[in-house]
């Protein structure tokens, strides 16, 4: 009798066991294996360069890039993005006195997981926040005005190198958790995943488009896109790619987009911030 | 004997199809197949997972409606309520299927 029960619980053990290991949590061995793939894949981009997006994958891209850069086409939104952080509000106060040294140098610690509110915050969120509690009004997560602030923001911690936390705590493992499920899902009528697109088929091409790596693909946000012709933040591009594969786009900093954005840039720590980007 | 009875399916079918395609919809016919194709499109908002031809398609049928196309307007509901089912399937099996594509 004990002899089977033995044996029924080395059957149960056993079983239950890769399924724990599947459901583990555990960003560092991701993280590892996330940037094996792409350099193992990619042996002769420099590391620095997958935050160069297309670049990194297409010389002639390049080419054109750097003499793009000659006149950058987002200088503006970074000069509008200074002058609108200092604008004082109503109440005298400054976007600057809502963030830790006054803002400067600081976008590649966001998003961050906040364990007061249990939720991930993201530049953009913290910057809507920031307005609403100086009883100003939020702005569009999709504008012009936004894209200029983060602008801003990236132009001031160029060079240093993303910093995302991910505290243990099970509610920040969960949201990662959360943000790498909505990133490796399909969905749309076209049936694509993010990881279709910037993991499966990085340098690939669809119609005029070099795709890019997620390797350090947050690192340049927000970007100026020739074909917009205006700047774009985090929120559009993720708005973009869902309905480019014709699934209707959620909410601006959605936690859903807010989870995928906590995930990815966690992805790019280590890699310098290269933003405001110019894409084509 | 399989051939025949073949034959008679088809033409059991065919007779159908006439049929069916020489009644009318109607308004009643239009809000029926309305409310199925939102109820299911309702139902991949909550996976948020929408598709934006499912609302192409509930925007024509209302605009085919408005304009007394009931036939047209049916049609684009069905379409809708498909396209809508289709991207709760794609939801619900992708609840376990992304784990597969993951990087390790």
């Amino acid at each position: 009798m004990l002899r089977k029960l033995f044996v029924a619980a080395v059957f149960v053990v056993g079983a239950a066991q890769p399924l724990l290991a599947d459901n583990a949590v555990d960003p560092q061995a991701d993280f590892k294996a996330f940037r094996e793939y792409f350099t193992k894949r990619f042996p002769k981009v420099q590391l620095d360069d997958f935050v160069n997006g297309p670049y990194s994958m297409d010389e002639g891209l390049r080419k054109q890039w750097k003499a793009i850069e000659e006149f950058p086409p987002y200088e503006f939104a970074v000069d509008h993005g200074k002058e609108a952080f200092a604008k004082p509000f109503k109440n005298g106060k400054t976007l600057g006195d809502c963030f830790p040294n006054k803002g400067v140098g600081i976008r590649q610690n966001y998003p961050y997981f906040d364990t007061k509110s249990g939720e991930v915050i993201t530049l953009e969120l913290a910057l809507n926040q920031c307005l609403e509690a100086n009883g100003e009004k939020p702005l569009d997560y999709t504008s012009q005005e936004m894209a200029a602030l983060t602008a801003y923001m990236a132009f001031t911690s160029r060079g240093k190198p993303f910093d995302i936390k991910i505290p243990n705590d099970p509610r920040a493992l969960a949201a990662y958790r959360s943000g790498e499920e909505y990133f490796y899902t399909r969905r749309g009528q076209l049936n694509f995943s993010c990881a279709s697109c910037h993991v499966q088929s990085p340098g690939g091409h669809i119609r005029t488009e070099v795709l890019a790596p997620a390797l350090g693909i947050l690192n340049a946000m927000p970007i100026f896109r020739s074909e917009w012709g205006n700047m774009g933040t985090i929120t559009r591009r993720f708005q973009t790619c869902n309905s480019q594969v014709r699934g209707v786009p959620l909410p601006g900093q959605d936690v859903l987009y807010r989870n995928v954005e906590y995930y990815l840039s966690y992805m790019g720590n280590g890699l310098p911030i290269s933003g405001p980007g110019a894409r084509p | 004997m399989r051939t025949r009875a073949l034959i008679r399916l088809a033409v059991i079918l065919s007779v159908a199809g006439l049929t069916t395609a020489a009644v009318a919809a109607s308004a009643d016919d239009f809000k029926a197949a309305l409310a199925k194709a939102e109820a299911a499109n309702k139902q991949a908002g909550a996976l948020k997972n929408q598709w934006t031809t499912t609302t192409n398609a509930l925007n024509a049928a209302k605009k085919a409606a408005d304009g007394g196309k009931f036939d047209e307007a049916v049609k684009h509901a069905n379409e809708a309520e498909a396209l809508a089912n289709a991207s709760i399937a794609q939801a619900k099996g992708e609840e376990k299927a992304w784990a597969d594509a993951v990087v390790r």
